[in-house]
């Protein structure tokens, strides 16, 4: 067995470490070259040879040789359909550095598992097939890579072999590249022409292109230069956590993400605008004289100043914006898009807060960089927008300090990440007047009650217990939180329909206006009670079609005649009896019973408890009632 | 100020800070969380981490041990010595039903063992504890279907992982938002390889299992991989005799089920030095890995860690 000499085992220790990503479109050859380099730089196992010569024979695209895209792809189905779904990260070393890649899809439709290999990489690897030349994938890729505030890039030209090596088909490329990327403002750029396949210029300058002067991908990945300026800004700590073992020990951890601190150093709580010194950098492998970005420790305070997780402690000169309301380019990144006045939380370094977007400035067109009018973002959009958060937080821009200028939002109700946005600056209210632009719809309205609005139209003979059983749920939904209201005779009949009778055509306009209120409640995001004999099959069908599928619950409240007459509250059953009340329902006009209605209750058998019980549980489990959690406070 | 710049920490001071990032992360955003200890290095790692993470606190959750009652017997010495000497709390959890069917690698074979007595017991302990996040050392370098795996890694209430619709992850901004029953798997040492895991034991100096280091112990050969012979229970072949060999580990789980290398590395410093010539993966060693090219992406959406 050779023996490592023991100088390596240490050199590694104090290797630097390059994260990148590499994008491309399809079968442009991303994981093969990932593949090549794992494979070129002896970080593949025998057994890894082993299953994937296997793989290749059973997958492989590649003829008879081996198909390095099966090593990455490490979803069954990604295997099956030679496409990459999610982000792979990777992970190999030469003498000089450590590399963690993250092969990222190039399908448009997996845009944000892109993005999210983009935010934690310094550099991408943007591939272009030889004989295609730029798609409009290459420019989206570029641009979305630069929003997420990488620096550097390489253009790798691949399958070179494919092209003969032609020098000039690679200058044109390299020539409309550097032109598409002008306005995006990378700092460092370099085009590599190589084949993934054939390892050309990819540990070494080949042969095959005596041409090229410049160097090998992997010579240049492990020497370009992206060191983050991290150090020389001001200082920013998000506090993660407050570390409190005993009554004598009060500390702040986190970790630095921007300049370097001391003890002594002067530094202000960004939320409250209290200053204050720094104590002691305590690390569990003793104080530190000085911690730079980067590090997490835990650092305790000169003064009791009140700091909890969410706050930045900061440079007291250079402090961070605070600000309720700011703009930011968002990223959208779910299926429902992005709505103006609906509520979501929003993840500001260690800060959740709730926020809304009050305006769209614009979207771009990812693969021209125009700017485009815009109501909404859909998936994989990207655009410029006013942010109004619950409370103010504390920022940077995100050209400034990316890591107090990122922020994640998170969709109230399905707890899904589905947008990233990088704040641009402060606004200030007096600039910010665009609220009357606002498209306040019903969802906007519903998700701020964090309720799916509907109907609960109860029917049912006079005296089944229609308005006793509608009451209790209402009683129900008041106290779990929920906005509604109730309709029934007694407060219409008084007032908007105080000029209808008891004739069929005054029963048919007094449930017709009913069923408008109805809606117009509906659309304001209450729950609505009605409660209402109606009788007729047809009147119910109309108020139904007037509202959406799933806002109409039909409650059949079936009471046998004989109990509800007995229990006559109003004393109506003996007055029609009498003779003395024409066209009442059950006695001398008809009552149309519901033949499929949502939600049957047993009217004779149950309690009115047990029954509102059960209309109660049919709306939690359908959803229309979200849990406690999601009405609490705004701030988590 | 002098000009300096972020690159003046190394690669590992890179990934232990990020790792306390992770640790400190989940101790704040969530109610309930564990940590799954496995005895093995990546949880020696995890576990040092977590202790310079909260310090002069101690980390505010408590460990939790699936026990198959098929670990090696060290392990178990060492995982009871750890918590003692750290004061961790520490839970273990073993499946009563599948004891009392007495469900062994031997006789059930090794996919219905790891079913029962591992996945099983595993989710089983999350629900009747309600842990809303779970610790695990697993690295994005062990497996391809890991490779893929975010850091906050979203689990359904039945423990189950969606690989074609994992939640994108932004920056460090994680998101631990999950309704009741749900839960979050979470791997701080996602970013670390099994190189940097050794260098780092070795630069910090962490306790680690025996078993690690090359001893005379006594092996059986089983389709051509050298499996320990640790106590009674393994059933020894007609005519066959446990021959005493110079072994270590270099993974460590269920002692019938991985197999020992050839090897005298009896320092940390000798294991680096094998590390950085080895020509085999770690996980060849894990013989349940080997059924097909997809057998770990099953086994995670199942619930396996």
């Amino acid at each position: 067995m050779n023996v490592a000499p023991l100088t390596e085992l240490f050199a590694t220790e104090s290797k630097s470490l390059l994260r990148f990503l590499t994008c491309g479109s399809v079968d442009d050859g991303k994981s093969t070259l990932i593949g090549r380099l794992l494979y070129d730089t002896k970080l593949l196992f025998d057994d890894q040879i082993a299953t994937l010569t296997k793989d290749s024979r059973k997958h492989g695209t590649a003829g008879d040789e081996l198909d390095f895209a099966l090593l990455v792809d490490g979803l069954a189905a990604e295997r099956e359909q030679g496409i990459t779904i999610d982000v792979a990260y990777r992970f190999f070393n030469t003498e000089r550095r450590k590399f963690i890649v993250a092969d990222t899809p190039g399908h448009e439709q997996y845009t944000r598992n892109m993005a999210t290999g983009a935010s934690n990489s310094d550099l991408a690897v943007i591939l272009v097939d030889a004989r295609q030349g730029l798609l409009t994938q290459t420019c989206r890729h570029s641009f979305i890579v630069s929003l997420l505030g990488i620096r550097h890039v390489v253009l790798a030209v691949n399958k070179i072999d494919l092209v003969e090596f032609s020098q000039s088909r690679f200058e044109d490329i390299v020539a409309d590249y550097t032109k598409l990327i002008a306005p995006l403002g990378f700092e460092t750029f370099q085009a590599v022409p190589l084949s993934a396949r054939y390892g050309d210029n990819i540990m070494a300058r080949s042969a095959r292109t005596p041409w090229y002067q410049g160097p090998a991908l992997v010579e240049y990945l492990e020497n370009v230069d992206v060191a983050e300026k991290a150090v020389a800004r001001p200082f920013r700590m998000p506090v993660q956590w407050v570390n409190r073992p005993n009554l004598d020990f009060r500390g702040f951890a986190g970790t630095i993400v921007s300049g370097s601190v001391r003890p002594g150093d002067s530094v202000v709580v960004a939320g409250s605008g209290r200053t204050t010194h720094v104590k002691s950098i305590v690390t569990r492998d003793g104080d530190l004289a000085e911690a730079v970005a980067g590090q997490a420790v835990t650092v305790t305070l000169e003064d009791e100043v009140d700091v909890s997780r969410g706050d930045i402690l900061a440079d007291a000169v250079h402090r961070p914006e605070r600000a309720d309301q700011f703009a930011a380019q968002i990223i959208w990144m779910h299926d429902e898009p992005l709505l103006p006045g609906r509520p979501y939380l929003i993840k500001m370094g260690t800060r959740t807060v709730g926020a809304t977007f009050t305006e769209i400035k614009h979207k771009v067109d990812v693969n021209t960089f125009q700017k485009l009018a815009a109501k909404t973002l859909t998936l994989n959009e990207v655009g410029v927008v006013n942010v109004a958060s619950r409370d103010a937080v504390s920022f940077d821009a995100f050209a400034d300090v990316p890591e107090t200028g990122a922020f994640i939002v998170i969709d109230r109700l399905s707890n899904q990440t589905v947008g990233a946005g990088m704040v641009q600056f402060a606004l200030r209210r007096a600039t910010n007047v665009h609220w009357q632009a606002l498209d306040v719809s019903k969802e906007a309205r519903a998700a701020l009650k964090h309720q799916r609005p509907a109907v609960l139209w109860f029917t049912g003979l006079s005296g089944s217990g229609k308005s006793t059983i509608a009451s209790l749920v209402e009683k129900k939904l008041y106290a779990a939180g929920r906005h509604t209201y109730m309709l029934d005779g007694d407060n219409v009949r008084h007032g908007l329909n105080k000029d209808l009778g008891f004739t069929d055509a005054d029963r048919v306009e007094n449930i017709r206006r009913v069923a408008e209120v109805a809606r117009l409640f509906v659309d304001a995001g209450l729950v609505v009670l009605v409660s209402f004999i109606s009788p007729f099959k047809a009147d119910r069908q109309m108020a139904r079609e007037l509202l959406s599928a799933g806002e109409f619950i039909e409650v059949f409240v079936d009471t046998p005649i004989e109990i509800a007459e007995k229990r006559d509250p109003k004393g109506l059953y003996k007055k029609a009896r009498q003779g003395l009340l024409a066209n009442f329902t059950g006695i001398d006009s008809p009552y149309e019973a519901p033949e499929n209605p949502e939600i049957l209750l047993s009217g004779g058998e149950k309690s009115a408890e047990e029954l509102a019980e059960q209309v109660f549980n049919y709306l939690s489990e359908r959803n229309y009632l979200h849990s406690d959690e999601d009405a609490g406070d705004w701030t988590i | 100020m002098p000009n300096v710049s972020s690159n003046r920490l190394t690669h590992l001071q890179r990934l232990e800070s990020e790792s306390i990032f992770i640790l400190r992360e989940v101790a704040a955003e969530f109610r309930n969380p564990i940590m799954l200890y496995s005895i093995g290095k990546d949880s020696a790692v995890m576990l040092h981490l977590a202790m310079k993470a909260f310090y002069p606190s101690k980390p505010p959750f408590p460990l939790l041990h699936v026990d198959t009652t098929w670990k090696f017997r060290e392990m178990i010495a060492f995982r009871d010595e750890m918590a003692k000497t750290l004061g961790f709390d520490l839970l273990v959890h073993t499946n009563q039903e599948g004891l009392a069917q007495g469900i062994n690698p031997f006789h059930h074979g090794s996919s219905l063992y790891t079913n029962v007595m591992k996945t099983d017991a595993l989710k089983e302990a999350l629900t009747r504890h309600g842990f809303d996040a779970a610790f695990g050392g697993a690295r994005r370098d062990e497996e391809k279907s890991r490779a893929k795996e975010r850091v906050f890694s979203f689990r359904t209430a039945n423990h189950g992982w969606d690989p074609k619709n994992q939640r994108p992850e932004l920056w460090n901004l994680y998101n631990a938002r999950v309704k009741p029953g749900e839960s979050i798997r979470v791997f701080p040492l996602s970013n670390w390889t099994e190189l940097d895991i050794w260098q780092y034991i070795l630069a910090e100096r962490i306790p680690i299992v025996p078993l690690y280091f090359a001893a005379e112990r006594p092996i059986v050969w089983r389709d051509g991989q050298m499996i320990m012979v640790d106590d009674t229970r393994m059933p020894l072949l007609p005519g066959e005799a446990p021959e005493q060999r110079m072994i270590r580990f270099r993974t460590l789980g269920c002692y019938p089920l991985t197999a020992a290398i050839d090897s005298t590395a009896a320092t940390l410093e000798d294991i680096v030095q094998e590390m950085l010539v080895a020509r085999t993966s770690e996980r060849s060693g894990r013989l349940i890995d080997h059924d097909d090219a997809a057998s770990m992406e099953k086994k995670k959406r199942e619930g396996y860690f």
